[in-house]
């Protein structure tokens, strides 16, 4: 690229030197134009400025954050022979996790954590809202579709050996991103309120209580008290939709720099070309 | 480290490592740098800050942990309601004010001297299986308490007969006020249904089972 010199470094931005990127540079650092293309004037001369508009918007911002450098840096990056469609059901977990936070935040528009009120506004959600069926089956069926994609991601990570060194570290996060999507399942099974929803809390809560020695303290504290009480489902909606997506956001972040930082594994049956160039034929 | 002829501003000392760089300031027998103590003094300072806001919070997310509710008291029937030969269930209410969720079935009956009881008693079982939770029904014609989540049959005295629950059923405190019998709060048994402190379902009761599921102190003391 002619122009590289003057855009800043790792920008991938096209095009000549005079519009777009360049633009933002002072008037010494751009390169002169072609001879009649910059001269005359006009409505022709608007047009062109308005169809680079979004590029200059974007060359603004990557000028001032360099997420251009970053996203290619994290996006771009190389993956060894052998990478097949498996290795995308990280990236199908995490489109999970995205549609489960967007209806979730969306149903606790209509959501009354009240033991009163929540059966019912669950019912009108349901049934009078425009689309309320809709967005809350996305949310309950997302949430098994989300709870099967965890498991098949950690199986294939462990059938192609992408747990051993140096990514054990990614393996421990992903066993606790596990367990945070279970207390969501764990929680979010409450939240409707009926008959299912109160007897599997009562059940699950129990389950807690037959670990010894701390099982009757934690079951006491998921309660928030010896009975189930209003307490509790504020308490499991508070958990539900603050307290463990907050930390499935952040671990997500880790799960991610970690993956772009140590990148991704081959498959074991991939083996390093011996014969440089004559055997990738007989390769995948 | 210092190599010979390169440019360094610190002159090799013979030792190893590289010259220790003296900040300006130092003086023989310092302790502590300025910057050193910035350091730690700003870090003391986030920590006690951190720390006013999240222990605070903290015991305010596990004090249900160690307070126990009032006791409820509620009458459930008078003394001729309740035969000693079978039992009555009644509704009572646990946890007030969220309606149905808060409400609790317990069967009640006389006590009957052929079960070493005082005819002056009243026995009340909890419907609350000792499995995980699920309500069980009284069948009067096995005189047989039977769960319908994984299959916990229970005899008249709520003793196990089979399945999974690992005591017998709870019991609920009985008083008398005058001809009225009332219900007090909940307390478990073990397996000689000897009255020991309220349980949660799935936790075993009697001899060491007292020391791996230790009473909780949200609950009533054992009658």
């Amino acid at each position: 690229m002619a122009e590289t010199e003057t855009e800043t470094e790792g920008t991938p931005v096209k095009g000549n030197g005079n519009g777009r990127a360049a633009r933002l540079l002072p008037p010494p650092l751009r390169r002169p134009g072609k001879p009649g293309s910059n001269g005359s004037g006009g409505s022709a001369r608007v047009v062109e400025g308005a169809k680079d508009a979004p590029a200059d918007l974007l060359a603004w911002l990557d000028e001032r954050t360099s997420a251009t450098a970053f996203l290619t840096g994290s996006l771009y990056r190389k993956v060894p022979k052998g990478t097949n469609w498996l290795y995308t059901l990280g990236s199908a977990t995490l489109f999970a996790f995205v549609v489960q936070a967007v209806t979730g935040v969306f149903l606790a528009m209509y959501y009354t954590p009240s033991t009163i009120e929540a059966y019912d506004s669950i019912t009108n959600l349901t049934n009078n809202v425009f689309m309320g069926e809709f967005v809350r089956g996305m949310h309950k069926w997302g949430a098994s579709v989300m709870v099967i994609l965890v498991f098949v991601h950690m199986a294939r990570t462990f059938f192609v050996g992408a747990y051993k060194y140096p990514r054990e570290l990614n393996w421990i996060i992903g066993v606790v991103l596990l367990i945070l999507t279970m207390v969501m399942g764990f929680t979010g099974y409450l939240l409707p309120f009926d008959q299912r929803s109160y007897w599997a809390t009562i059940v699950g809560v129990n389950i807690n209580g037959t670990g010894p020695i701390v099982g009757p303290f934690l079951s006491d504290f998921l309660r928030a008290g010896p009975e189930f009480s209003q307490t509790t489902l504020s308490r499991f909606y508070s958990i539900h939709m603050m307290m463990v997506p907050g930390a499935i956001i952040a671990l997500i972040g880790a799960h991610l720099y970690l993956v772009v930082k140590q990148g991704t594994t081959a498959p074991p049956w991939v083996r390093a070309d011996t014969k440089p160039k004559s055997s990738r034929a007989e390769k995948v | 480290m210092a190599e010979p002829g390169t440019d360094n501003n610190t002159e090799a000392d013979g030792s190893d490592g590289p010259p220790e760089m003296k900040p300006a300031g130092y003086f023989e027998g310092e302790s502590m740098t300025r910057r050193k103590a910035f350091t730690v003094a700003s870090q003391a300072i986030g920590g006690v800050a951190g720390a006013v806001v999240i222990l605070p919070a903290l015991g305010f997310a596990v004090a249900p942990v160690f307070e126990r509710p009032e006791e409820i008291w509620q009458a459930v029937g008078t003394v001729d309601d309740f035969p000693a030969d079978t039992y009555t269930s009644v509704v009572i209410t646990i946890v007030e004010g969220i309606g149905e969720a808060g409400k609790s079935t317990a069967y009640v009956r006389r006590g009957t001297e052929e079960l070493g009881e005082s005819p002056d008693e009243f026995i009340a079982i909890s419907s609350r299986c000792a499995h995980l939770g699920c309500p069980v029904r009284y069948f009067e014609a096995a005189a047989n308490f039977i769960c319908p989540c994984h299959g916990g049959v229970y005899g008249f005295e709520g003793e196990v007969l089979g399945g999974p629950p690992p005591r017998p059923l709870d019991r609920f405190q009985t008083r008398l006020a005058g001809d009225v019998v009332e219900l007090g709060p909940r307390f478990s048994v073990t397996s000689q249904l000897e009255p020991v402190r309220a349980r949660d379902p799935g936790e075993f009761t009697g001899g060491i089972w007292e020391y791996l599921y230790p009473p909780r102190p949200s609950t009533a003391p054992a009658p």
